[in-house]
């Protein structure tokens, strides 16, 4: 099944990023395509190149760049939400691009399911 | 529009003390112009977002309640509002800044079922 995954929340204070992250991990392990996650909202935090989380702690933003780099999963930062919130070009993390609203509703067209994590 | 799908977008959060209220109108007025089949719930505190008479000065946050009633603009009519959580509020349609359809609990759930996409907010 191809799936589309939309990120609601920001890293580390929510545990959307890491569930939406276990869940694609784990479709793809099952054999399902994970086509784009899409981060709206405070979501776009999870594009910050600027994140350092201590060293004994998991790294939210790699990980979802390696997933995005091994398994061709397209991750797209809202514009309107990331310029909003201080994310730019100029900080954007390896692995995500930055895009538009049209992209979450292109998911949604294209994907046989669309999946929201957050509140 | 035959090949469109049915969005459904369901608003849970009141209109301010969070951001997800005015991000899901931005999300809602794109899906329309990519022709799909949209449709609008309201559940919750939720359903304060179709209030009428916001006033947002003292809160210094833009009163966005106005772009409720440009959505027939861009041929979204189908706004359904779930009675348990307007009576709740002690709410009635009067209270709406635009014509409502009012859905008991059941038929809310019953109508998602239909959905092909269903976007909560």
């Amino acid at each position: 099944m191809k799936y589309g995954i939309v990120v609601n929340e920001g890293p580390y204070q929510h545990q959307a990023s890491d569930s939406a992250y276990l869940f694609a991990k784990a479709a793809i392990e099952k054999g399902h395509e994970v086509w784009r996650v899409f981060f709206y909202h405070d979501g776009v935090h999870n594009a910050s190149k600027l994140t350092e989380p201590p060293q004994d702690d998991r790294h939210i933003v790699n990980r979802w760049a390696k997933l995005a780099e091994e398994h061709k999963v397209d991750l797209v930062v809202c514009v309107a939400a990331a310029l909003r919130r201080g994310i730019k070009e100029d900080n954007l993390a390896q692995g995500f691009r930055i895009s538009g609203l049209g992209q979450l509703v292109e998911a949604g067209i294209k994907c046989d399911r669309l999946v929201t994590f957050g509140d | 529009m035959s090949d469109a799908k049915k969005f459904m977008f369901v608003n849970r959060k009141a209109p301010y003390g969070t951001i997800y209220a005015l991000e899901s109108l931005e999300v809602v007025l794109i899906t329309a112009a990519f022709d799909q089949d949209v449709s609008l719930a309201f559940l919750d505190d939720g359903v304060y977002q179709l209030k009428k008479g916001q006033q947002t000065k003292g809160i210094e946050t833009k009163n966005f309640s106005p772009a409720y009633r440009a959505l027939e603009d861009y041929d979204i009519e189908k706004l359904y509002v779930e009675k348990e959580a307007m009576t709740a509020r002690g709410l009635t349609e009067e209270d709406f800044l635009v014509p409502v359809t009012v859905l008991g609990r059941a038929e809310m759930g019953k109508l998602m079922d239909e959905q092909d996409v269903v976007l909560s907010f």
